[in-house]
C-alpha cells in the first residue's frame, strides 16, 4: 500500500469537503492553506447560502464553514499546515510548501487542487489610486476584520458578488451610492438586487468606469454609458463623489500551480478564463491529480462542496482504496450537481462543461 | 425592466399576491421572481404550503389556503424575497425580513419604502422577534395605512455617520 499522503491544496468549500470523504476512508490527508484560518471565501460570507439542505441552504457561510470544520475533527489521520503556501509543485506529485521562513516538501499520492480563484480587475485611468478596491477584499476587511474600507462606495459590477457586497457594505453603515453593470442587464439573482435596490442603491445597465479622480485617493470617479460593443460613449459622462471603487467584474481560476507540472490547460471564457482539461472524474491530465471548486471553473460555493466530495472519491477510487457505497454517493452527488447547474443561472457553466466534454 | 433595475413593476408584483379578502388573515407573498437554484421556503415551511415544483430552480408556488402567515420562511429565505400581509381595518399588518443594526424599537414611527428604495408613507413598529432560531434575520412586524399595501416592502436604513 502507497503510505504518502493525499494532499489537499486550499482549505476553501471545495477542499474542507473532499477532505472529510478522504479522512473518513482512513488515509492520511495533508491540508494545505495558506491563510491563517480554514475556510476560503466562508470566512467572509455573512449572508445566507441558496441551495438545497444537501448544501446547508439557508445557513449562513460562516456558520457553514463551522460544520465543515468540526467534521475534520477527530481525526488523527489529519495534518493541517495553515499560513502555508504551496510554491511549487512537481511531476512526482512532491510538492514545495513555504510556511513562514521555512520551506518543507510534501510528498503525495495524489493531489486535490481546490486552490479557487483570484478577483478580475478592470483598466481604466487612475486605477491605482488608493481606495480602489476587489469586492473580495472588501469583503475581508469588513467581514474577517471588522474595518470599513471607506464611507462611500460605488460598485462595479452586477453578479452575485457584487450585490451580496453592496448589501454588506450597507449593513456596515457605509453608504454605497451606485451600482453600475457594463452589460445589458444584471448578472446575479434578482433577489440579491431588489434587496439593495429597496435601500435605495441605483442600479444601472450599460455603464462602467471611465476614471477614478483624487490626488492621493480616491475623491471621485466618472463613469459613462457603454455601447454595444462594451466602448464608452463621449458625451455620456457622469461625475460621482466617493471614496471607495468596488470592483466586483467576475473571478480567474488559480491554475498556476498545475500549469508547473504540465497539466493539461484550457481556455473556456465560461468558466473564468484559463482551467484544467479534468474529466468526469475531475481528474487532471496527469494522473492523480484532481481539481475542484473554483479553480476548475467558477461556480457557486454550494456546486464546490459537491465537486470536492466527487473529485475526493474518485482519488481514493483510483488509488485502489475502498470507500463504503462509492457507486450511490457519486450517483447522488451527480445528481446534485447537476441539479444546481439546471436553472438559467446554470447556463454559463453548463455551456462551459459541455466546452470541457464533461457534461454530466 | 426588472432585470435591468432589481424593481418589480407593480402588476408582478399583484400577481404574487391573494384577493384581498384573503389577507383578512395574515399570507406569506413571495417574490422571487427568476428561476434559482434554491428551496429553503419550501422546507422551513411547518405547514407544507409552499412547494418548489420539480426542479429545485423551479419558483416557489404557495397554497394560501395552508400559509398561516407564522413568518418562519420570511426569515429563511436567504433571498429575503419573502414579506407576510395582512389587511386589518385600514391597516396593513406587515412582517418583514431585517439585518441591519441597530434593530428599530417598538413604537417608533418608521419610513417605508416601496421597492425602488422611495418613501411612500409611515409606519409603526409593533413586535420585533430575534431569537436563535431567527438566526440573525430579525422579524419586524410594521403597521401601515392599507392605501400602500402594493407599494410597501420595507423601513429606511440610513448609512452610518462617517
Amino acid at each position: 500500500m502507497n503510505e504518502a499522503p493525499f494532499v489537499i491544496i486550499g482549505a476553501g468549500p471545495a477542499g474542507l469537503s473532499a477532505a472529510e470523504i478522504l479522512l473518513k476512508s482512513g488515509a492520511h490527508v495533508v491540508l494545505i492553506d495558506r491563510s491563517d484560518r480554514l475556510g476560503g471565501q466562508l470566512t467572509k460570507q455573512t449572508h445566507m447560502f441558496f441551495g438545497s439542505e444537501k448544501q446547508h441552504a439557508s445557513k449562513r457561510g460562516i456558520d457553514i464553514l463551522k460544520l465543515m470544520v468540526d467534521a475534520l475533527s477527530g481525526y488523527d489521520n489529519l495534518t493541517v499546515h495553515k499560513e502555508t503556501t504551496v510554491v511549487g509543485m512537481y511531476k512526482d506529485k512532491t510538492l514545495a510548501c513555504l510556511k513562514g521562513e521555512t520551506y518543507f516538501k510534501v510528498h503525495a499520492q495524489a493531489i486535490i487542487v481546490a486552490t479557487g480563484a483570484s478577483e478580475k480587475a478592470l483598466p481604466f485611468e487612475n486605477n491605482d489610486l488608493p481606495g480602489v478596491y476587489a469586492a473580495g477584499a472588501v469583503q475581508t476587511l469588513m467581514n474577517v476584520y471588522g474595518v470599513k474600507p471607506g464611507n462611500k462606495v460605488l460598485m462595479v459590477g452586477s453578479g452575485n458578488i457584487g450585490l451580496i457586497v453592496s448589501y454588506q457594505l450597507m449593513q456596515a453603515g457605509i453608504e454605497v451610492v451606485k451600482l453600475v453593470e457594463a452589460a445589458d442587464s444584471i448578472s446575479g439573482y434578482l433577489v440579491h438586487a431588489s434587496k439593495i435596490r429597496r435601500y435605495g442603491v441605483p442600479i444601472e445597465m450599460n455603464k462602467s468606469v471611465k476614471r477614478a479622480i483624487g490626488k492621493t485617493a480616491v475623491e471621485a470617479v466618472e463613469l459613462w454609458e457603454l455601447d454595444e460593443h462594451w466602448q464608452g460613449i463621449p458625451g455620456t459622462e457622469e461625475m460621482i463623489e466617493c471614496d471607495t471603487i468596488c470592483l466586483a467584474v467576475g473571478l480567474a481560476p488559480l491554475t498556476e500551480l498545475m500549469q508547473q507540472i504540465g497539466v493539461e490547460i484550457t481556455f473556456i471564457g465560461e468558466l473564468g478564463g484559463n482551467v484544467p482539461r479534468i474529466n468526469p472524474r475531475f481528474e487532471t491530465s496527469v494522473p492523480g491529480v484532481y481539481a475542484c471548486g473554483d479553480v476548475a471553473g467558477i461556480e457557486e460555493a454550494s456546486s464546490a462542496m459537491i465537486a470536492g466530495k466527487i473529485a475526493a472519491t474518485h482519488a481514493l477510487l483510483n488509488a485502489g482504496i475502498e470507500v463504503d457505497k462509492a457507486e450511490s454517493s457519486l450517483a447522488s452527488w451527480r445528481q446534485e450537481l447537476q441539479g444546481l447547474r439546471n436553472g438559467p443561472h446554470g447556463e454559463k457553466v453548463r455551456k462551459g462543461l459541455e466546452k470541457l466534454g464533461v457534461l454530466s | 425592466m426588472i432585470e435591468k433595475t432589481g424593481v418589480a413593476p407593480s402588476a408582478l408584483v399583484k400577481k404574487e399576491f391573494p384577493e384581498k379578502i384573503v389577507l383578512k388573515k395574515p399570507k406569506a407573498v413571495i417574490e422571487c421572481y427568476k428561476d434559482i437554484p434554491c428551496n429553503p421556503c419550501e422546507t422551513s415551511c411547518p405547514f407544507d404550503a409552499i412547494k418548489v415544483p420539480d426542479d429545485i430552480n423551479h419558483r416557489p408556488v404557495i397554497d394560501f389556503e395552508k400559509c398561516t402567515g407564522c413568518g418562519i420562511c420570511v426569515y429563511n429565505c436567504p433571498g429575503l424575497a419573502i414579506n407576510v400581509f395582512q389587511l386589518k381595518d385600514d391597516k396593513v399588518l406587515m412582517k418583514i425580513p431585517y439585518e441591519f443594526s441597530p434593530l428599530p424599537k417598538i413604537g417608533k414611527q418608521v419610513n417605508v419604502m416601496n421597492r425602488a428604495g422611495e418613501k411612500v408613507t409611515e409606519g409603526v413598529i409593533t413586535k420585533v422577534q430575534n431569537t436563535k432560531k431567527h438566526n440573525k434575520t430579525a422579524l419586524i412586524h410594521i403597521e401601515i395605512p392599507s392605501a400602500f399595501l402594493y407599494d410597501a416592502i420595507t423601513i429606511e436604513v440610513k448609512p452610518h455617520e462617517a
